[in-house]
């Protein structure tokens, strides 16, 4: 909302600079956004004063005048102004100022210059170079008293400041709700605004009555009916002041209502009283197929929950929001009725959201929750505006239906409790001189306790902390102590499962992949081409409104964006590229929250790097994904065990295998058919490590202890095998490794072709004996292998080649 | 009577002529081996008449000392006479070891999570799907509260199961809610976690966000506490010169509210909201607020990621450009 400063100056006084005064309220909670300034841009030019006058030695109509700004020293310039004289109090543009030239008529730089051979420092302006009209017969003569030095723009400008309310303070959407806070940053305060009128003996209800019929959505409906009233311009001040706030001046009856509403934050209308059916009000929710023709004149098709005036036959107000076309006051108007009501804010939401853009002003001060005790204040404020604008006769009193009506709370604060929260001792002066000067009705009960209300513009002063805000806010947060923590440290809650992901992010980035961080939402078409089975893919959890309506859908999986990320950087061409993300998917439970399982997905594809130094560049492969993996295991000590073929439907059946741990499945490794790499438009063979975090979890050791290496040496020896091609390397090397003097074996050779029967193959693989307590000898090495060769033989058909 | 001179002679001749390691060793083995020639010289010692013995075993192990000697100058020579061989172009790329990074969000994250680490702070995650009733309602922001407004929510859809409102959180907060149920004071906590906004996307703003919740609670802490302990937290993460202030700020779940902004550049930026618990929420928690006081906070990671990095448009974040990510391989060794 914007405050013009000299309405402000109405209620409070302050002698601080703008910029200051801005500050002050911004950090007290008062956010100001910005401060708009309505004159042009006046950077560089003050108040000055004429001290001197003299000739210009060599232009009969030029003159030099010697101008005081406020420096330490003045300033000559030439100027060719008539009515330029002594005394005067003048706009001073400094060197460096943009003035508007008078011949183009395009702001320009005011520069050092001589004229006719003295040199000029600076400007004494007009109305022209100042953009303020197109006065320019002479220099501009300023009737301020503002010290000299201080800037045009301060004591010439329209000045405003756009103040952002939080939600807790509708009063700071009002003028008056500012002054207050004014008053007490500068312990100062407020003139009140004058509320009383001469009314007649007419009592107003006899003249009309109120009928609320829904309380809930009106807790408060004031009536004030004026008769005799002349419908015309209103004040120039008020214009200017609405003006100035923002608002269009319509006439005097319709301004009183802005008027008010700007300066209480509380919303009025007026209707024209003799087009009331039955001449009385009716507040209810609309009738079935009720129509209304606003102000603005669009027609609403009312809905049962739309709340509404009504005179005693229909719809004449939408409540809160905007006034009816009909009863709209006019030219015509005589007697008007002055409504200023409560209506609950969540109603005033969803009539303001069913039938308008943006809201309006009004809706926009009932949205924040207004206390139905400003009603009354402002009724009778705006009245005595109309009947000084407008002339006419009140009728006596108001009405005032008010079946929201609530005991006003005591709410007591103790010295200590403002103590032990701000960490200061203000005193009970300091204390109360705050609270008075923020209109919040205040009492000292001896010997520790305020006693304190909320004052009628506000509702946010409920408990005692409230009012421990108002003094540490009023202090200034910045003016209060600062201190480290004291205490104990308390024990940590530990977390298995984000601890290991917190490692597989180190694991995975040391060995060369990035980490990216992805949306949650995606398609169901995204989900069900990569589900890992048909079922999956048709359960997730929707989102009711999603930022893109063809991603409604919370993650099952983190496949989706993972391909698209990949297919975003395969475009920029790189020759690698291993992607993986630590993050949340989202399973859903009937009526109840989502299961929330973190997994891990790593992408790997495109070639390895060649090099200079004959390395040669290849395509990447099953193998590399799998040393990935073998290499994340190690970085977690655990060993990951594959079974061939993942079933997963979006792998390739024979390139890809299911990760288990101790024979419990925790994952799958493989390559993404072509199928559905094609749909997210990556090119090339792309092959996936995913891993259930949480069963990941469950399966690790937490031992930290590590084997210590055996002293005694080891016994190498190579093994030759031909098996049957169906044989795999894991079977064989795992059988090998289950002697118990093996300590490790490795695959170094395979071989199929010449010297091999077909339907075989040759696999060759180095074991290493050791013992932890002895140095072994030929003989156990060489009943060792006789053992695993056996094994071998009966297991798999295994012969040696060489034998 | 062996001759050991002549034995040395011989020996340190042969010596002379090998050239690389693999002469090297076959010399040992001839010589120092365990059936090399000097070996079998001092074995035979012990089969020599007594008055030959002490002169033979001393002079025997002499030359044995002094082989070894001359074997380990003769390795050193031949190495200084290969490293003056051809020079490499040492301006030929390296064979570079993979990098990866780490994402900027996490990074960030990280970081902010050692600070309060530092300062004693536990950390915990909770629910991206929330229900509304932790969302708003227990942290005093119920249906048809204006504050609502302060929050553009993504809710989840009904499934007609009749179970309660569900959302994406909109902020860490009701952590501070599900923290109170299982833990007594003293607590000292912070919850990074990933919130939604529904709010149209910029170059300041995204739907997806990352936060850190903060929330101690002990006998008798004061806003005295809430401003040393985020100063310092401020202080670690942007330089211990810069320039903080404290405005107040509106938080349903807080009272007094404050916003904490920091000069950056000239300009204060405002990064994080707090303000002491109110005391209605440490009532609900069964505890006696006269007595159990404390402070909350959260802010946004990306924001503080934007100003450390100088990232200027908020969506390189979720975007995962490998270009954009890529630069951050240089935080690898900041942990």
């Amino acid at each position: 909302m914007d405050v013009p400063l000299k309405w402000l100056a109405e209620y409070v006084d302050w002698d601080l600079s703008v910029e200051e005064l801005a500050h002050r309220l911004s950090m007290a909670g008062a956010e100001v956004e910005s401060i708009k300034r309505s004159g042009g841009n006046w950077e560089h030019v003050v108040v000055g004063r004429v001290a001197a006058v003299e000739q210009h030695p060599n232009a009969d109509r030029l003159r030099l005048a010697t101008v005081d700004f406020g420096a330490a020293e003045p300033l000559q310039v030439v100027c060719g102004a008539p009515n330029l004289a002594q005394g005067q109090t003048i706009a001073f543009a400094q060197i460096g100022a943009q003035l508007i030239d008078p011949g183009t008529r395009q702001p320009r730089k005011l520069r050092k210059g001589k004229i006719r051979g003295v040199t000029s420092l600076g400007m004494i302006c007009s109305e022209r170079e100042l953009g303020l009209s197109d006065e320019h017969e002479g220099i501009l003569e300023l009737t301020t008293d503002a010290a000299l030095g201080t800037p045009l723009s301060d004591v010439l400008a329209d000045v405003a400041l756009d103040i952002k309310p939080t939600p807790n303070r509708p009063d700071h959407f009002s003028i008056l709700g500012i002054a207050r806070e004014v008053a007490a940053l500068v312990n100062g305060s407020v003139r009140e605004p004058s509320a009383s009128y001469p009314q007649s003996a007419m009592p107003v209800d006899q003249r009309t009555s109120v009928e609320i019929g829904d309380a809930e959505g009106c807790p408060r409906y004031t009536a004030i009916v004026i008769d005799g009233v002349t419908v015309k311009a209103s004040p120039q001040w008020m214009q200017d002041a609405l003006s100035a706030a923002g608002m269009r001046p319509i006439n005097n009856i319709v301004d009183v209502t802005n008027y008010v509403m700007l300066e209480w934050g509380q919303p009025l209308h007026a209707f024209d009283f003799e087009i009331l059916r039955g001449g009385r009000i009716v507040v209810r929710r609309a009738y079935p197929d009720e129509q209304l023709e606003l102000l603005d004149g669009s027609e609403l098709k009312l809905e049962t929950d739309d709340l509404v005036i009504a005179d005693a036959e229909r719809a004449i107000a939408l409540a809160g929001i905007m006034g009816g076309a009909e009863s709209e006051i006019s030219d015509a108007t005589t007697t008007i009725l002055l409504e200023t009501a409560n209506f609950q804010e969540a109603s005033i939401r969803r009539s303001r959201a069913r039938h308008t853009e943006s809201g309006t002003e009004a809706s926009r001060r009932f949205e924040k929750s207004l206390n139905p005790e400003l009603a009354e204040l402002a009724a009778r404020r705006a009245a005595a505006l109309i009947v000084e604008t407008a002339g006419g006769n009140a009728d006596a009193g108001l009405i005032d239906a008010y079946p929201g009506k609530a005991h006003i709370p005591q709410v007591l604060v103790t010295q200590r409790r403002i103590e032990q929260i701000l960490a200061l001792q203000p005193s009970v002066e300091d204390v109360r001189g705050i609270l008075t000067a923020l209109g919040i009705p205040n009492r000292w009960l001896p010997p520790n306790r305020y006693a304190v209300s909320c004052p009628p513009w506000r509702s946010d002063i409920t408990v005692a902390d409230d009012v421990v805000e108002e003094i540490g806010r009023i202090l200034g947060y910045d003016n209060l102590p600062s201190e480290p923590l004291p205490g104990a440290v308390p024990d940590p809650d530990i977390d298995p499962e984000r601890q290991l992901g917190e490692r597989i992010r180190d694991v995975l980035s040391s060995l060369g992949l990035r980490e990216i961080i992805t949306y949650v939402a995606v398609g169901e078409p995204e989900l069900a081409a990569t589900a890992s089975d048909s079922v999956g893919a048709l359960s997730s959890v929707r989102i009711q409104n999603p930022m893109n309506t063809a991603r409604d859908r919370m993650r099952t999986s983190l496949r989706p964006w993972g391909l698209h990320t990949f297919a975003l950087n395969q475009r920029e061409a790189r020759a690698e590229i291993a992607l993986y993300e630590v993050g949340k998917t989202f399973k859903p439970n009937p009526g109840r929250q989502p299961t929330e399982e973190r997994m891990i997905l790593a992408l790997l594809g495109g070639a390895s790097a060649g090099s200079v130094h004959g390395d040669q560049s290849r395509p990447l492969d099953f193998y590399d994904a799998k040393g990935l993996m073998e290499q994340l295991g190690a970085g977690l000590g655990v060993e990951f065990e594959l079974t061939a073929d993942a079933r997963d439907a979006a792998l390739v059946s024979g390139q890809s295998a299911q990760i288990s741990i101790g024979g419990k499945r925790i994952g799958v490794l493989g390559k993404f058919s072509p199928s559905v790499t094609t749909q997210f438009e990556v090119e090339g063979d792309v092959f996936a490590l995913e891993l259930s975090i949480a069963e990941l979890a469950l399966l690790l050791q937490d031992s930290t202890v590590v084997p210590s290496p055996s002293v005694y040496p080891a016994a190498v020896e190579d093994l030759a095998l031909i098996v049957d091609v169906s044989a795999t390397a894991g079977q064989l090397s795992s059988a090998i490794a289950g002697n118990g003097l093996v300590e490790s074996v490795e695959l170094f050779d395979i071989y199929t072709g010449e010297q091999i029967p077909a339907g075989s193959k040759s696999l060759a693989f180095r074991v290493y004996y050791r013992s932890p307590d002895r140095t072994l000898t030929d003989r156990d090495v060489e009943k060792a292998r006789r053992g695993i060769v056996r094994r071998l033989a009966s297991q798999f058909g295994a012969t040696l080649r060489d034998s | 009577m062996v001759d050991l001179d002549a034995l040395e002679t011989e020996a340190r001749s042969s010596l002379g002529e090998t050239q690389d390691e693999v002469g090297l060793e076959s010399w040992r083995v001839e010589w120092l081996g365990r059936k090399g020639r000097l070996t079998t010289v001092l074995r035979g010692v012990r089969d020599l008449p007594a008055e030959q013995r002490p002169l033979i075993g001393a002079g025997a192990n002499r030359l044995k000392v002094a082989l070894e000697d001359a074997i380990a100058a003769r390795r050193a020579e031949l190495l200084a006479a290969v490293s003056d061989g051809p020079a490499l172009d040492v301006t030929l790329p390296g064979r570079r070891p993979p990098l990866g990074s780490l994402h900027p969000v996490t990074l960030t994250r990280r970081m902010m999570e050692r600070t309060f680490r530092d300062m004693g702070f536990d950390v915990v995650e909770g629910p991206d799907i929330e229900l509304e009733e932790y969302n708003f309602d227990r942290l005093r922001i119920p249906a048809g509260h204006p504050a609502r407004d302060m929050w553009d929510t993504m809710w989840i859809a009904d499934d007609g199961n009749g179970g309660p409102r569900q959302l994406l959180r909109t902020h860490t907060s009701p952590m501070q809610i599900r923290y109170l149920e299982r833990r007594q004071p003293p607590i000292r906590v912070i919850v990074p976690g990933t919130c939604y906004r529904y709010e149209a996307t910029d170059a300041t703003h995204e739907w997806m966000l990352t936060q850190i919740e903060g929330l101690v609670i002990d006998e008798d802490l004061s806003f005295a506490h809430l401003k040393g302990t985020l100063e310092a937290f401020v202080r670690r993460v942007f330089g211990g010169d810069i320039e903080t202030r404290f405005r107040c700020d509106y938080f349903p779940f807080v009272e007094p509210g404050a916003e904490l902004g920091v000069r950056w550049q000239g300009d204060w930026l405002e990064i994080l909201g707090c303000g002491m618990v109110h005391p209605e929420i440490i009532e609900n928690a069964g505890l006696d607020p006269d007595r159990f006081t404390g402070f909350a906070f959260g802010m946004g990671v990306e924001r503080v990621a934007m100003l450390r990095y100088g990232v200027r448009d908020i969506r390189y974040f979720y975007r995962n450009d490998v270009r954009f990510l890529r630069e951050f391989e240089r935080f690898m060794g900041s942990g």
